[in-house]
Protein backbone atom coordinates (compact mmCIF):
# COMPACT_ATOMS: atom_id res chain seq x y z
CA UNK A 1 0.00 0.00 0.00
CA UNK A 2 1.47 3.29 -1.07
CA UNK A 3 1.33 6.70 1.19
CA UNK A 4 -1.45 8.25 -0.80
CA UNK A 5 -3.63 4.91 -0.06
CA UNK A 6 -2.91 4.92 3.53
CA UNK A 7 -3.74 8.62 3.90
CA UNK A 8 -7.28 7.91 2.45
CA UNK A 9 -7.78 5.30 4.92
CA UNK A 10 -6.26 7.13 8.24
CA UNK A 11 -8.69 9.92 6.94
CA UNK A 12 -11.76 9.01 9.10
CA UNK A 13 -9.78 8.27 12.56
CA UNK A 14 -8.03 11.92 11.82
CA UNK A 15 -11.57 12.96 11.57
CA UNK A 16 -12.83 11.82 14.81
CA UNK A 17 -10.04 13.22 16.48
CA UNK A 18 -10.43 16.99 14.87
CA UNK A 19 -14.03 16.70 15.67
CA UNK A 20 -13.47 16.03 19.59
CA UNK A 21 -10.85 18.66 19.39
CA UNK A 22 -12.53 21.67 17.51
CA UNK A 23 -16.07 20.77 18.03
CA UNK A 24 -17.66 21.60 14.74
CA UNK A 25 -17.65 19.53 11.46
CA UNK A 26 -16.71 22.44 9.16
CA UNK A 27 -13.70 23.14 11.55
CA UNK A 28 -12.74 19.59 12.23
CA UNK A 29 -13.17 19.20 8.38
CA UNK A 30 -10.86 22.17 7.31
CA UNK A 31 -8.32 21.10 9.83
CA UNK A 32 -7.88 17.74 8.46
CA UNK A 33 -7.84 19.55 4.74
CA UNK A 34 -4.86 21.39 5.79
CA UNK A 35 -3.25 18.61 7.98
CA UNK A 36 -3.48 16.19 4.80
CA UNK A 37 -2.21 19.19 2.69
CA UNK A 38 0.54 19.45 5.04
CA UNK A 39 1.66 16.34 5.55
CA UNK A 40 2.14 16.31 1.50
CA UNK A 41 4.62 18.88 1.62
CA UNK A 42 6.30 17.31 4.64
CA UNK A 43 6.19 13.86 3.63
CA UNK A 44 9.84 13.67 2.78
CA UNK A 45 10.36 14.30 6.42
CA UNK A 46 8.30 10.89 7.27
CA UNK A 47 10.44 7.92 7.76
CA UNK A 48 9.30 5.06 5.69
CA UNK A 49 8.85 1.75 7.78
CA UNK A 50 7.55 4.15 11.29
CA UNK A 51 4.16 4.88 12.34
CA UNK A 52 2.32 7.05 9.75
CA UNK A 53 -0.43 7.45 11.80
CA UNK A 54 1.33 8.34 14.46
CA UNK A 55 3.25 10.67 11.99
CA UNK A 56 0.28 12.27 10.90
CA UNK A 57 -1.35 12.84 14.75
CA UNK A 58 2.22 14.91 14.78
CA UNK A 59 1.41 17.01 11.91
CA UNK A 60 -2.05 17.64 12.43
CA UNK A 61 -1.16 19.00 16.43
CA UNK A 62 1.05 21.24 14.86
CA UNK A 63 -1.25 22.70 12.53
CA UNK A 64 -3.79 23.01 15.12
CA UNK A 65 -1.68 24.84 17.72
CA UNK A 66 -0.79 27.41 14.96
CA UNK A 67 -3.83 27.99 13.76
CA UNK A 68 -5.35 28.50 17.57
CA UNK A 69 -2.32 31.03 17.69
CA UNK A 70 -3.51 32.62 14.57
CA UNK A 71 -7.37 32.99 15.50
CA UNK A 72 -8.22 33.18 18.70
CA UNK A 73 -10.78 35.10 17.94
CA UNK A 74 -13.71 32.54 16.48
CA UNK A 75 -15.26 32.32 19.92
CA UNK A 76 -18.34 34.37 19.18
CA UNK A 77 -21.78 34.64 20.95
CA UNK A 78 -22.98 31.13 19.40
CA UNK A 79 -24.85 30.39 22.93
CA UNK A 80 -26.60 33.88 22.22
CA UNK A 81 -28.32 32.96 19.03
CA UNK A 82 -31.96 31.81 20.18
CA UNK A 83 -33.56 28.28 19.82
CA UNK A 84 -31.57 27.16 17.10
CA UNK A 85 -34.56 24.50 14.55
CA UNK A 86 -31.64 21.77 14.94
CA UNK A 87 -31.14 21.44 18.01
CA UNK A 88 -32.95 18.31 19.19
CA UNK A 89 -33.38 18.36 22.76
CA UNK A 90 -32.88 14.00 22.80
CA UNK A 91 -30.93 12.74 25.58
CA UNK A 92 -27.87 11.04 23.81
CA UNK A 93 -27.57 14.67 21.66
CA UNK A 94 -27.49 16.80 24.43
CA UNK A 95 -24.91 14.59 26.23
CA UNK A 96 -22.72 14.81 23.81
CA UNK A 97 -22.96 18.74 23.22
CA UNK A 98 -22.34 18.91 26.88
CA UNK A 99 -19.16 16.47 26.47
CA UNK A 100 -18.12 18.80 23.97
CA UNK A 101 -18.74 21.77 25.66
CA UNK A 102 -16.63 20.40 28.71
CA UNK A 103 -13.94 19.52 26.20
CA UNK A 104 -13.95 22.59 24.70
CA UNK A 105 -12.88 24.31 28.29
CA UNK A 106 -9.74 21.99 28.53
CA UNK A 107 -6.63 23.89 27.53
CA UNK A 108 -5.75 22.47 24.11
CA UNK A 109 -2.65 20.75 25.17
CA UNK A 110 -4.44 18.47 28.06
CA UNK A 111 -7.46 17.82 25.09
CA UNK A 112 -5.00 16.79 23.02
CA UNK A 113 -3.39 14.29 25.40
CA UNK A 114 -6.29 12.82 26.64
CA UNK A 115 -8.06 12.27 23.12
CA UNK A 116 -4.81 10.52 21.51
CA UNK A 117 -5.13 8.51 24.85
CA UNK A 118 -8.87 7.78 24.78
CA UNK A 119 -10.00 7.50 21.19
CA UNK A 120 -6.50 6.71 19.23
CA UNK A 121 -5.91 4.47 22.39
CA UNK A 122 -2.17 5.43 22.08
CA UNK A 123 0.25 4.26 24.00
CA UNK A 124 1.80 7.00 26.19
CA UNK A 125 5.23 6.55 24.49
CA UNK A 126 3.53 6.95 20.96
CA UNK A 127 1.33 10.32 22.78
CA UNK A 128 4.82 11.67 24.34
CA UNK A 129 6.53 11.13 20.92
CA UNK A 130 3.41 12.37 18.71
CA UNK A 131 3.54 15.64 20.82
CA UNK A 132 7.18 16.08 21.44
CA UNK A 133 6.62 15.88 25.04
CA UNK A 134 8.13 13.93 28.28
CA UNK A 135 6.02 10.94 28.90
CA UNK A 136 5.84 12.25 32.57
CA UNK A 137 4.29 15.60 30.29
CA UNK A 138 1.68 12.90 29.38
CA UNK A 139 0.58 11.30 32.41
CA UNK A 140 0.57 14.84 34.37
CA UNK A 141 -1.61 16.49 31.27
CA UNK A 142 -3.83 13.13 31.10
CA UNK A 143 -4.83 13.58 34.87
CA UNK A 144 -5.26 17.09 35.43
CA UNK A 145 -7.88 16.63 32.15
CA UNK A 146 -9.83 13.79 33.28
CA UNK A 147 -9.82 15.40 36.70
CA UNK A 148 -11.14 18.75 35.05
CA UNK A 149 -13.47 16.90 33.15
CA UNK A 150 -15.04 15.04 35.48
CA UNK A 151 -15.54 18.13 38.19
CA UNK A 152 -17.36 19.87 35.26
CA UNK A 153 -19.31 16.79 34.86
CA UNK A 154 -20.33 16.52 38.60
CA UNK A 155 -20.92 19.90 38.21
CA UNK A 156 -23.78 19.39 35.54
CA UNK A 157 -25.12 16.63 37.49
CA UNK A 158 -25.58 18.83 40.45
CA UNK A 159 -27.37 21.24 38.67
CA UNK A 160 -29.37 18.61 36.66
CA UNK A 161 -30.30 17.23 40.33
CA UNK A 162 -30.91 20.79 42.24
CA UNK A 163 -33.15 21.65 39.12
CA UNK A 164 -35.49 18.35 39.71
CA UNK A 165 -35.63 18.94 43.59
CA UNK A 166 -37.45 22.35 42.50
CA UNK B 1 -0.17 -3.43 56.57
CA UNK B 2 3.20 -3.03 56.53
CA UNK B 3 4.31 -4.29 52.55
CA UNK B 4 1.66 -2.13 50.80
CA UNK B 5 2.70 -1.38 47.45
CA UNK B 6 3.18 2.12 46.54
CA UNK B 7 0.28 3.43 44.09
CA UNK B 8 1.15 6.10 42.36
CA UNK B 9 -1.34 8.65 40.17
CA UNK B 10 0.21 7.55 36.84
CA UNK B 11 -0.80 3.91 38.15
CA UNK B 12 -4.17 4.91 38.17
CA UNK B 13 -4.40 6.61 34.91
CA UNK B 14 -3.01 3.27 33.56
CA UNK B 15 -5.58 1.12 35.84
CA UNK B 16 -8.59 3.26 34.20
CA UNK B 17 -6.76 3.08 30.52
CA UNK B 18 -6.66 -0.89 31.06
CA UNK B 19 -2.83 -1.11 30.22
CA UNK B 20 -1.30 -1.90 33.51
CA UNK B 21 0.20 -5.57 33.60
CA UNK B 22 -1.87 -8.37 35.31
CA UNK B 23 -0.12 -8.90 38.76
CA UNK B 24 0.22 -4.41 38.79
CA UNK B 25 -3.30 -4.32 38.42
CA UNK B 26 -3.96 -6.63 40.99
CA UNK B 27 -1.98 -4.75 43.55
CA UNK B 28 -3.91 -1.38 41.96
CA UNK B 29 -6.88 -2.79 42.64
CA UNK B 30 -6.69 -4.01 46.36
CA UNK B 31 -5.06 -0.70 47.06
CA UNK B 32 -8.37 0.89 45.55
CA UNK B 33 -10.18 -1.43 47.35
CA UNK B 34 -8.83 0.56 50.83
CA UNK B 35 -9.91 3.98 49.37
CA UNK B 36 -13.17 3.78 48.23
CA UNK B 37 -13.15 7.80 47.19
CA UNK B 38 -10.59 6.87 44.43
CA UNK B 39 -12.17 4.04 43.82
CA UNK B 40 -15.06 6.44 42.29
CA UNK B 41 -12.91 8.77 40.89
CA UNK B 42 -10.81 6.07 38.82
CA UNK B 43 -14.23 4.89 37.81
CA UNK B 44 -15.85 8.09 36.82
CA UNK B 45 -12.36 8.22 34.44
CA UNK B 46 -13.40 4.73 32.90
CA UNK B 47 -17.02 6.36 32.35
CA UNK B 48 -15.79 9.63 30.63
CA UNK B 49 -13.76 7.60 28.12
CA UNK B 50 -16.88 4.95 27.65
CA UNK B 51 -18.56 8.58 26.98
CA UNK B 52 -16.20 9.78 24.63
CA UNK B 53 -15.79 6.93 22.61
CA UNK B 54 -19.62 7.04 22.24
CA UNK B 55 -19.44 10.35 21.22
CA UNK B 56 -16.79 10.38 18.77
CA UNK B 57 -16.40 7.06 17.34
CA UNK B 58 -19.19 7.55 15.15
CA UNK B 59 -17.52 9.89 13.09
CA UNK B 60 -15.61 7.03 11.83
CA UNK B 61 -18.61 6.01 10.06
CA UNK B 62 -19.70 8.76 8.49
CA UNK B 63 -19.13 9.35 4.68
CA UNK B 64 -15.65 10.76 3.66
CA UNK B 65 -16.29 13.96 1.70
CA UNK B 66 -14.89 13.68 -1.71
CA UNK B 67 -12.56 16.79 -1.33
CA UNK B 68 -10.60 15.42 1.56
CA UNK B 69 -9.96 11.77 -0.12
CA UNK B 70 -8.77 13.77 -3.26
CA UNK B 71 -6.20 15.74 -0.77
CA UNK B 72 -4.97 12.67 0.91
CA UNK B 73 -4.83 11.00 -2.40
CA UNK B 74 -3.19 13.70 -4.54
CA UNK B 75 -6.10 13.00 -6.99
CA UNK B 76 -6.40 15.62 -9.58
CA UNK B 77 -9.51 17.86 -8.34
CA UNK B 78 -11.26 16.26 -11.74
CA UNK B 79 -14.28 15.77 -9.46
CA UNK B 80 -14.81 19.35 -7.28
CA UNK B 81 -14.28 20.98 -10.74
CA UNK B 82 -17.08 18.22 -11.88
CA UNK B 83 -19.39 19.51 -9.25
CA UNK B 84 -18.30 23.52 -9.85
CA UNK B 85 -19.95 22.80 -13.05
CA UNK B 86 -22.63 21.13 -12.24
CA UNK B 87 -23.99 24.34 -10.61
CA UNK B 88 -22.97 26.42 -13.05
CA UNK B 89 -25.38 24.06 -14.85
CA UNK B 90 -27.93 24.01 -12.65
CA UNK B 91 -27.67 27.67 -12.21
CA UNK B 92 -27.96 28.50 -15.63
CA UNK B 93 -30.78 26.30 -15.92
CA UNK B 94 -32.44 28.32 -12.46
CA UNK B 95 -31.67 31.62 -14.03
CA UNK B 96 -33.30 30.59 -18.07
CA UNK B 97 -36.18 29.50 -15.77
CA UNK B 98 -36.25 33.08 -13.47
CA UNK B 99 -35.62 35.00 -16.73
CA UNK B 100 -38.95 33.46 -18.11
CA UNK B 101 -41.10 33.61 -14.74
CA UNK B 102 -39.85 37.44 -14.64
CA UNK B 103 -41.16 37.80 -18.52
CA UNK B 104 -44.66 36.00 -17.12
CA UNK B 105 -44.49 38.89 -14.59
CA UNK B 106 -43.82 41.28 -16.26
CA UNK B 107 -47.44 41.56 -18.26
CA UNK B 108 -49.71 42.62 -14.82
CA UNK B 109 -48.72 45.17 -12.58
CA UNK B 110 -44.93 45.99 -12.48
CA UNK B 111 -41.53 44.99 -12.03
CA UNK B 112 -40.89 45.44 -8.56
CA UNK B 113 -42.23 41.85 -7.61
CA UNK B 114 -40.54 40.07 -10.52
CA UNK B 115 -37.27 41.55 -10.31
CA UNK B 116 -37.06 40.91 -6.67
CA UNK B 117 -37.87 37.59 -7.38
CA UNK B 118 -35.54 37.00 -10.12
CA UNK B 119 -32.69 37.85 -7.23
CA UNK B 120 -33.61 36.00 -4.45
CA UNK B 121 -33.33 33.14 -6.79
CA UNK B 122 -29.64 34.48 -7.88
CA UNK B 123 -29.21 35.35 -4.12
CA UNK B 124 -30.09 31.37 -3.35
CA UNK B 125 -27.75 29.79 -5.84
CA UNK B 126 -25.08 32.02 -4.95
CA UNK B 127 -25.89 30.61 -1.51
CA UNK B 128 -25.83 26.89 -2.22
CA UNK B 129 -22.72 27.59 -3.95
CA UNK B 130 -20.36 29.09 -1.50
CA UNK B 131 -21.29 28.59 1.58
CA UNK B 132 -20.55 24.58 1.52
CA UNK B 133 -17.05 26.03 0.70
CA UNK B 134 -14.70 25.07 3.23
CA UNK B 135 -11.39 26.08 1.63
CA UNK B 136 -12.49 29.36 -0.30
CA UNK B 137 -15.63 30.49 0.86
CA UNK B 138 -15.13 34.09 -0.09
CA UNK B 139 -12.24 35.98 -2.39
CA UNK B 140 -11.19 38.38 0.38
CA UNK B 141 -11.65 37.35 4.21
CA UNK B 142 -12.44 39.06 6.73
CA UNK B 143 -9.37 40.51 7.82
CA UNK B 144 -9.32 43.17 5.07
CA UNK B 145 -12.92 44.27 5.32
CA UNK B 146 -11.78 47.85 4.83
CA UNK B 147 -10.76 47.10 1.37
CA UNK B 148 -13.59 44.26 0.52
CA UNK B 149 -16.22 46.86 1.14
CA UNK B 150 -14.42 49.72 -1.10
CA UNK B 151 -13.90 47.22 -3.77
CA UNK B 152 -17.26 45.89 -4.16
CA UNK B 153 -18.72 49.02 -3.96
CA UNK B 154 -16.81 50.47 -6.47
CA UNK B 155 -17.09 47.60 -8.68
CA UNK B 156 -21.33 47.16 -7.98
CA UNK B 157 -21.78 50.85 -8.34
CA UNK B 158 -23.26 51.77 -5.43
CA UNK B 159 -22.35 52.05 -1.28
CA UNK B 160 -22.27 48.65 -0.51
CA UNK B 161 -21.70 47.90 3.33
CA UNK B 162 -21.03 44.86 5.97
CA UNK B 163 -23.67 45.25 8.53
CA UNK B 164 -22.30 43.61 11.93
CA UNK B 165 -24.05 41.01 12.84
CA UNK B 166 -21.99 40.30 16.38
CA UNK B 167 -25.03 40.11 18.39
CA UNK B 168 -26.57 37.25 16.69
CA UNK B 169 -23.26 35.27 16.97
CA UNK B 170 -22.64 36.27 13.35
CA UNK B 171 -18.55 37.02 12.50
CA UNK B 172 -17.93 38.37 8.58
CA UNK B 173 -16.48 35.52 6.93
CA UNK B 174 -15.58 37.79 3.53
CA UNK B 175 -17.25 38.62 0.50
CA UNK B 176 -16.60 37.98 -3.23
CA UNK B 177 -17.89 40.06 -6.05
CA UNK B 178 -20.85 37.90 -8.48
CA UNK B 179 -21.92 38.47 -11.88
CA UNK B 180 -25.93 39.44 -11.70
CA UNK B 181 -28.04 40.00 -14.31
CA UNK B 182 -27.35 44.02 -14.98
CA UNK B 183 -23.85 44.17 -13.17
CA UNK B 184 -21.67 43.49 -11.10
CA UNK B 185 -23.09 42.18 -7.60
CA UNK B 186 -21.70 41.47 -3.98
CA UNK B 187 -21.87 38.91 -1.58
CA UNK B 188 -21.17 39.04 2.13
CA UNK B 189 -20.75 35.97 4.11
CA UNK B 190 -21.16 35.30 7.93
CA UNK B 191 -20.81 32.62 10.13
CA UNK B 192 -21.39 31.63 13.50
CA UNK B 193 -18.72 29.63 15.71
CA UNK B 194 -20.19 26.18 14.79
CA UNK B 195 -19.92 27.15 10.98
CA UNK B 196 -23.79 28.25 10.83
CA UNK B 197 -23.99 30.38 7.60
CA UNK B 198 -25.59 32.76 5.71
CA UNK B 199 -24.51 35.01 3.08
CA UNK B 200 -26.30 39.04 2.00
CA UNK B 201 -26.47 39.36 -1.85
CA UNK B 202 -26.43 43.26 -2.53
CA UNK B 203 -27.02 44.65 -6.25
CA UNK B 204 -27.36 47.94 -7.13
CA UNK B 205 -30.83 48.76 -8.54
CA UNK B 206 -31.71 50.70 -11.76
CA UNK B 207 -33.54 54.29 -10.80
CA UNK B 208 -36.93 53.32 -11.99
CA UNK B 209 -37.47 49.71 -9.18
CA UNK B 210 -39.60 50.69 -6.47
CA UNK B 211 -39.01 50.28 -2.87
CA UNK B 212 -40.67 46.46 -1.50
CA UNK B 213 -41.29 45.30 1.76
CA UNK B 214 -39.83 41.96 2.98
CA UNK B 215 -40.52 39.02 0.81
CA UNK B 216 -39.54 35.27 1.69
CA UNK B 217 -38.57 32.87 -0.81
CA UNK B 218 -37.46 28.86 -0.50
CA UNK B 219 -35.25 27.16 -3.11
CA UNK B 220 -34.95 23.71 -2.38
CA UNK B 221 -33.39 24.28 0.87
CA UNK B 222 -32.07 27.45 1.31
CA UNK B 223 -34.19 30.18 3.30
CA UNK B 224 -34.31 33.37 1.10
CA UNK B 225 -35.47 37.52 2.91
CA UNK B 226 -35.69 40.13 0.13
CA UNK B 227 -36.41 43.66 0.02
CA UNK B 228 -35.56 46.77 -2.18
CA UNK B 229 -34.21 49.67 -0.66
CA UNK B 230 -33.59 53.05 -2.21
CA UNK B 231 -30.53 52.17 -5.05
CA UNK B 232 -30.06 48.83 -4.18
CA UNK B 233 -31.34 45.05 -3.59
CA UNK B 234 -30.74 42.96 -0.39
CA UNK B 235 -31.42 39.24 -0.17
CA UNK B 236 -30.02 37.33 2.80
CA UNK B 237 -30.00 33.68 2.68
CA UNK B 238 -29.19 30.57 4.61
CA UNK B 239 -30.00 27.16 4.39
CA UNK B 240 -28.47 26.31 8.07
CA UNK B 241 -31.23 29.04 9.88
CA UNK B 242 -34.82 28.87 10.73
CA UNK B 243 -37.29 31.46 8.37
CA UNK B 244 -37.98 32.88 12.25
CA UNK B 245 -34.33 33.54 13.04
CA UNK B 246 -33.24 34.56 9.16
CA UNK B 247 -36.04 37.14 9.43
CA UNK B 248 -34.84 38.46 12.66
CA UNK B 249 -31.35 38.86 11.13
CA UNK B 250 -32.87 40.29 8.17
CA UNK B 251 -34.48 43.53 10.25
CA UNK B 252 -31.09 44.23 12.11
CA UNK B 253 -29.44 44.10 8.63
CA UNK B 254 -32.11 46.17 7.35
CA UNK B 255 -31.63 48.43 10.10
CA UNK B 256 -27.79 49.14 9.68
CA UNK B 257 -27.77 49.82 6.15
CA UNK B 258 -30.84 52.51 6.67
CA UNK B 259 -28.89 55.42 5.88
Amino acid sequence: MNEAERLVELIPRLRRYARALVGDRASADDLVQDTLERAWAKLHLYRRGTDLRAWLFTVMHNVHVNKVRATRVTATLEDELPELAQRASQGDALLVRDLDRAIARLPTEQRSVLLLVTLEEMSYEEVAHALGIPIGTVMSRLSRAREKLRMMMLGQGAAAKLKVVK
Amino acid sequence: MSTEPTVTEADLQAYADGRLGVERRAEVESWLAARPEDAERVAAYRRLGDALRAAYDPVLAEPVPQYLESTAARRPRARRIAAVAGWITLGALLGALAGWEARDWRRPAGQPLAEGAVMARRAAIAHATYSPEVRHPVEVGADQEEHLVAWLSKRVGARVRAPKLDEVGMALVGGRLLPGESGPVALFMYQTAAGRRLTLYIRAEAKGNRETAFRYARENNVSVFYWIERDCGYAISSADLSKEELLHIATLVYRQLEP
